[in-house]
């Protein structure tokens, strides 16, 4: 009895954000780490560069060496938007805000937390970005206070 | 190597339920060309057409649009650079022509989006930006456009009213612009009455007056060389001028939210081309798919310095009869924003200006012309300086 051998498809990225439009990426692992409730960027073995959102590959020297690091500490709210209207996929998640956190090295795009009111975003305002669990089971990060 | 000029223009209405096909809407425009150039469609050496994907079904409309147009078998193909395909365009056109392998080279735009609905249609608009990244935390334009202008607001003071202001100012326009979708009259007023629709939110800060709604439409522009202008034009509109650049399609790529680096780019590259400043500039056309992203686009062009744009709107320097009338036929936000048709648009406002054929829209004697055309969120940007 011969049985054709069945290919693993690692497409663990499925699992990010409300709906994602992609499952395959070399940089998968991120979704190990955030079930692990860890937020992690790259780093460039080589040159030192270092990439929010994560990447495999680096266009500055041309590696693909990469090491993954944590993002910690305080980042400063650049700027957001409260959504009152959704697209399609995610009207179950509304009202949601977006936003852009600086944390110096490098910035991060996501949605704040949905616990935190909007009266009390201020731009400026210090945040942390923690693992966020969504009702549907999938997985993505949001700006909660520092 | 010789000039290059604009030698025809065209466009559909810009409306809601274009009741036909893809192709016999970019007839609409195509023909308005032909007809404005006084020139045949076996004068037309290749053809570059220009739309973003996945709002209708067609893949590869330039094979179906060359032959319903006639365009066989000259060269054809598609680009797309998101709402700024067809400055885009514009410019491959003129490289085409520039470099002597063409002389007459027709681009036309195009889009039907009524073929879906407005909440698919802004999640199509949203994987416009970062899909393994950003699309999935829910993202659209006017949400992008409004971290911008909470940005703007925070740094420099720019107020909600100034925004209204600049949608009572492309009301204006709207309403003797035949061509527009949106033609009625807005007041400031509206913006802050609760059961006015302008007043809804969208994303705050931005409310529905503040955004340009989507729309089906065609353009199309002719572009020949200079020695093909002399037998076929009495009123060429001669291309001065080209700025292109890109950003980080990632928003965690950006250093700018109080101006659009792309803008900022492309006209420093368009005016050093055309050898001219702002000052010079006597009509424009900029990227209002959002009212702030015209205050965005004073500064940007240098029009005004950064964080003083809502000067210009409140002092009413950019309505027809200012220091520099800004988008006299209403705009996106007017006309409504029919993605890949949009550039073509806007230039063919600025030829028909530089002509003086611009009736009621006409400004006084203008000699220098500018279009201001961004792709995505700041992610393309094109600028277009054209003079008689």
């Amino acid at each position: 009895m011969s049985q054709k051998e069945k290919k693993e498809i690692d497409d663990r990225f499925k699992k990010f954000g409300t709906v994602s439009f992609t499952s395959l990426t070399k940089v998968n692992d991120f979704i190990d780490y955030l079930e692990k409730g860890k937020v992690m960027g790259t780093r460039c073995q080589d040159c030192g560069q270092v990439f929010f959102p994560p990447r495999a590959d680096c266009y500055k020297c041309l590696s693909s060496k990469i090491e993954w690091f944590e993002v910690s500490g305080k980042g400063k709210l650049l700027t957001y938007s409260q959504l009152k209207y959704a697209p399609v996929g995610f009207e179950n998640d509304l009202p949601y805000s977006i936003a852009v956190l600086d944390y110096g090295d490098y910035k991060i795009f996501g949605r704040i937390a949905g616990s935190v009111p909007e009266e009390e975003i201020k731009l400026g305002m210090e945040m942390k970005t923690v693992v966020h669990t969504l009702p549907n089971g999938q997985l993505n990060y949001v700006f909660e206070k520092a | 190597m010789g000039k290059v000029a604009i030698i025809g223009v065209g466009q559909s209405s810009f409306v809601r339920g274009y009741p036909g096909s893809i192709r016999e809407l970019a007839y609409e425009g195509f023909k308005e060309a032909l007809e404005d150039a006084q020139i045949s469609v076996s004068d037309i050496d290749a053809s570059i057409i220009c739309s973003a994907p996945e709002y209708d079904k067609q893949r590869s409309p330039s094979g179906v649009f060359a032959e319903y147009l006639g365009l066989v078998p000259q060269p054809t193909c598609y680009l797309e650079s998101l709402c700024s395909s067809t400055s885009m365009g514009l410019r491959m056109a003129y490289s085409l022509v520039k470099s002597g392998l063409h002389e007459v080279v027709a681009v036309l735009g195009f889009q039907k989006m009524s073929e879906i609905s407005s909440a698919e249609s802004q999640e199509r608009m949203g994987r416009g930006a970062d899909i393994q990244w950003e699309s999935p935390f829910g993202t659209m334009m006017p949400a992008y456009y409004a971290m911008f202008a909470r940005a703007h607001m925070e740094k420099y003071g720019t107020t909600l009213e100034d925004m209204a202001l600049v949608r009572v100012k492309s009301a204006t326009y709207g309403q003797i612009n035949e061509k527009a979708l949106f033609r009625k009259p807005v007041a400031a007023e509206n913006f802050s009455d609760p059961n006015h629709f302008m007043s809804g939110p969208v994303s705050s800060p931005l409310r529905v007056g503040d955004c340009c709604a989507n729309a089906d439409g065609s353009s199309c522009l002719i572009v020949a060389s200079e020695k093909k202008v002399k037998g076929m034009s009495k009123k060429p509109a001669w291309i001065l001028g080209l700025g292109a650049a890109s950003a980080s399609v990632n928003m965690s790529g950006r250093d700018l939210f109080t101006g659009l680096a792309v803008a900022r780019q492309a006209a420093d590259q368009a005016y050093k081309m055309a050898g001219v400043n702002p000052k010079d500039i006597d009509v424009a056309e900029v990227h209002d798919c959002f009212t702030v992203s015209e205050i965005l686009a004073y500064e940007d062009l240098g029009f005004a310095k950064p964080g003083e744009g809502k000067e210009l709107v409140r002092n009413k320097e950019t309505y027809k009869e200012g220091r520099i009338p800004v988008n006299v036929d209403g705009g996106l936000l007017s006309k409504g924003h029919p993605i890949g048709a949009t550039g073509g648009s806007q230039i063919r406002t600025i030829v028909l200006e530089l002509r003086g054929d611009a009736g009621e829209m006409q400004v006084k004697n203008p000699e220098i012309g500018l279009v201001h055309n961004i792709g995505g969120v700041g992610l393309y940007g094109t600028v277009t300086i054209l003079g008689r």
